[in-house]
């Protein structure tokens, strides 16, 4: 029954919150409402009228007025429902309700682009104003996978640019888009309000500028951790030239300089603008310049916080102390993409009001962030890496563990940590899930692969463990060091709401895998690399595949045969094997394997490296 | 443990015109000589860091014709063996990391080049103008071309032995890929001979060409190797 294979498959049903817990620090925290609410999709027109508009075509004349009835209150009732969670278990208790539903539905999110086609989209969903689709799964960031892998946003909205001309917001993570398609969008959709596009590429900032200049009403533009070409155009200076409707402005990834002049102008004539994240092109005078201009802002991504090279540095020396002490509304920094150290106390006014704190790009150590985490008693998001140098020197360094421990004893609230470091303790985060229960995401890197414990040389086994342990509601976990089947026993026992887990070169057996498979009912997303699991692992999560949103192994133990047994097993289910050389089918090992379930089979745009078994 | 090696042994006749610097003399002023001829470590070495003996270096340096020593000293500690997407760090991150350590501020054009491997179904391109010497773009390289794994259980062994006293003996003996770039010239050359600054200058496009055609690379370097049996 074609109605019975719902889309809700690609939407989790089991998920009671929004799925942004892979994004970079949120700037709000859930605590502002959704900038386009479904409520606001229900256009005035009577009853009757849009009850024959919006019906599909399998509903006649002779239906029987109490079901017009019925479904005009359903209507009137599920616009109000926002949650897509709810809005799955809506859309399952029969065929009116679903029907209604689908009317109704307003917010897409697709998990997995590849999981349905576009067509599949417009057809069930007939209003949408605002589309949440990811592509890419998260290590094809980290170069596993070769590019050009696929994940297009072409077919997306040239699809919607029919079907939706009063589409209002697209949240792209990880897509390929190219100017072409943000000319497409620019153009379709009038009434255009946010764009955000997360960990993507393909466009640059031609692509950017038509979105400014023809989007009218746009509210949001952030651009966060993509890649963006340099064009050499001006695309501030594209935005309108009266007073624009932008709350929200990022752009701290594209790696071009802006004029900065047009920019203060824009943040002058843009008086609902929250959030401002600026690229490293603006130096620490401007940065202070804006701010004196809006101390309004909330969300705050400082660009290079140093002074701008061989500019003539004013005399006497601003006061950045007190630029940041006007803004009393800031709960969220980040930026300090070239940090000049002895400026970092300009933000301690702040950090009592701090809720996120994104230390990524600095080049930081313990020393530096502890005075400053002692006072950000409300975090709950905090990134930081701990790197003396990307080029993957070893280091002896600052000493990291000391630093995580400032952070459990500074931050009880903290929800989310990401925290790279080159060697940790279990004592360090031990005492962390200890003192910070309100964990969800936990994400620890050691960098040293197989890094055991630096002080008792055991290993990260019961750090690990007590994290998930002690962390009753974490729902996203990234372990790294050195670790045995042990701490996957941990996980199965007690990380019972994880559903996002990560795990590189860690295990000795598929012992580790099973644990996982048959332990976390809540697993959605897995991502193994350089692990020692192999068929027989695989074979024991069979149940579970079809419900999750994808697994991901490279780097592991698995074969081809076994492979080609779950997708002939589950026929829903896409088995992609990328990187096998054509040349060689014979050859058993798989090097990358990426399943994940679709409703519409196997995709036709993959690449000649991928083998869909 | 993956290892990127040829899957049959080719013929040597290389179609370029190759030009051999004479490397062998000694290191002054500002040749570099052997010193600091990029490595490129295309091995995706999985073993732990802590079976000491199984790790590479990144950058083997200062193989002149006067020592005798091995450049793998087991004395020295190894340096960690390079694993394509490891830290899991955004490449993206990488590149603004190490352009912001850049002492100069500033935009300059970008010197993107296409770099190809043999046997690999499609280019890349680097901006040379990214890194700041030899070693970093090796890394950059190996993490690139990381993905073209000739599968875990490796080719033929196709490789001639060599003695291991030269450096370029020992790039063509233990790894599989030879870097070459073609300059302005249009010659095809042996990556690391010049300063680094005038390397980014003179090339153009690079090539990472399989060891066994690398042969013809060094004929002078050879000769010297079987004169020393």
């Amino acid at each position: 029954k074609a109605n019975q294979s719902p889309l809700y498959m690609t939407q989790d049903r089991t998920e009671m919150s929004e799925d942004d817990d892979d994004q970079s620090p949120p700037s709000d925290l859930r605590s502002e409402p959704p900038c386009s609410s479904s409520s606001s999709a229900v256009d005035s027109t009577p009853n009757k009228s849009r009850n024959c508009i919006s019906s599909s075509g399998t509903m006649t004349a002779s239906q029987p007025f109490p079901d017009h009835v019925l479904e005009n209150v359903l209507e009137n009732v599920l616009q109000f429902l926002d949650s897509r969670c709810d809005r799955n278990s809506a859309s399952l208790v029969c065929k009116s309700w679903w029907k209604v539903e689908a009317l109704t539905r307003s917010e897409v999110f697709i998990g997995n682009c590849y999981a349905l086609s576009p067509a599949r989209l417009t057809q069930r969903f007939k209003r949408v104003r605002s589309l949440v689709l990811k592509g890419k799964p998260r290590f094809a960031d980290f170069n596993l996978m070769p590019p050009d892998w696929g994940a297009n946003f072409a077919p997306w909205v040239s699809t919607m640019a029919k079907a939706y001309p009063w589409l209002e917001k697209v949240d792209l993570k990880r897509m390929f888009v190219t100017d072409d398609d943000l000319a497409l969008l620019a153009e379709s959709f009038p009434g255009f309000k946010e764009l955000i596009l997360v960990c993507c590429e393909g466009f640059g900032t031609s692509g950017i500028a038509l979105v400014a200049n023809k989007c009218r009403k746009l509210k949001v533009l952030d651009l966060i951790e993509s890649e963006v070409t340099d064009d050499e155009i001006d695309w501030i200076s594209c935005f309108p030239e009266d007073v624009t409707s932008l709350e929200s402005l990022a752009f701290d990834c594209v790696e071009a300089p802006i004029n900065f002049k047009a920019l203060e102008g824009l943040v002058g004539r843009s008086p609902f603008l929250r959030k401002l994240r600026l690229n490293r092109f603006v130096s620490l005078e401007e940065l202070h310049r804006l701010l004196l201009g809006a101390p309004q802002l909330t969300c705050l991504g400082t660009g290079s916080f140093s002074h701008d090279n061989g500019a003539h540095q004013s005399e006497p020396e601003p006061d950045y102390a007190a630029a940041f002490r006007a803004c009393k509304s800031v709960v969220c920094l980040s930026g300090f993409r070239e940090l000049m150290p002895e400026y970092l106390p300009a933000i301690f006014p702040v950090c009592a009001n701090l809720t996120s704190l994104n230390f990524s790009y600095a080049n930081i150590s313990p020393d530096m962030f502890k005075p400053i985490i002692h006072n950000c008693h409300k975090l709950q998001v905090f990134w930081v890496c701990i790197l003396l140098d990307l080029c993957l020197h070893d280091s002896e360094g600052p000493v990291s563990e000391l630093g995580l421990q400032a952070i459990s004893e500074g931050c009880r609230n903290l929800e989310s940590i990401l925290y790279f470091c080159q060697r940790m303790t279990n004592a360090a985060v031990i005492a962390m899930s200890e003192n910070c229960p309100e964990l969800t995401v936990f994400r620890l890197c050691i960098m040293g692969r197989h890094r055991p414990d630096h002080v008792t040389g055991k290993p990260m086994d019961e750090g690990f463990g007590a994290i998930v342990k002690n962390c009753k509601k974490l729902t996203r976990l990234a372990v790294s060091g050195l670790l045995t089947d042990q701490a996957f026993r941990y996980m199965g026992e007690y990380g019972k709401l994880i559903r996002t887990l990560s795990v590189a070169f860690a295990g000795d057996s598929d012992m580790a895998l099973r644990h996982v498979l048959e332990g976390c009912p809540r697993l959605q997303k897995l991502e193994i690399r350089d692990s020692p699991f192999g068929d027989v692992a695989l074979r024991c999560g069979m149940h579970r595949y079809y419900n999750m949103r994808f697994v991901w192994m490279s780097a592991c133990s698995l074969s081809k045969s076994c492979c080609k047994d779950v997708a002939r097993a589950m026929q829903n289910l896409v088995v992609e094997v990328i990187g096998s050389d054509d040349d060689d089918d014979n050859r058993d090992y798989v090097e990358t394997l990426y399943m994940y379930r679709s409703l519409d089979g196997p995709r036709k745009d993959a690449p000649k490296f991928v083998t869909i078994l | 443990m993956i290892c990127l090696r040829p899957r049959h042994p080719e013929e040597s006749s290389s179609i370029y015109k190759l030009h051999y610097k004479n490397t062998a003399a000694p290191v002054t002023g500002n040749k570099r000589g052997f010193s600091e001829t990029v490595d490129l470590k295309l091995n995706l070495n999985n073993e732990p860091e802590s079976k000491e003996g199984c790790t590479s270096h990144d950058v083997v340096t200062s193989v002149s014709k006067e020592k005798s020593s091995c450049p793998k000293d087991p004395a020295k500690p190894p340096a960690k063996a390079q694993v394509v997407g490891w830290p899991p760090v955004r490449s993206y991150r990488k590149n603004v990391l190490v352009s912001c350590q850049k002492s100069s501020g500033g935009t300059e054009a970008a010197a993107f080049v296409k770099v190809s491997m043999d046997g690999a179904p499609y280019l890349r391109k680097v901006d040379l103008k990214m890194y700041k010497g030899y070693d970093e773009l090796s890394n950059a390289l190996s993490n690139m071309f990381s993905s073209f794994t000739m599968g875990k259980y490796g080719g033929e062994e196709g490789m001639i032995d060599f003695m291991n006293e030269r450096k370029l003996m020992d790039l063509v003996n233990s790894w599989d890929y030879v870097p070459s770039y073609e300059d302005k010239d249009g010659d095809w050359m042996l990556v690391g001979d010049v300063p680094w600054p005038m390397f980014v200058d003179t090339c153009k496009r690079l090539r990472l060409m399989k060891g066994s055609d690398a042969i013809g690379l060094a004929p002078r370097a050879m000769e010297k190797c079987k004169n020393r049996d």
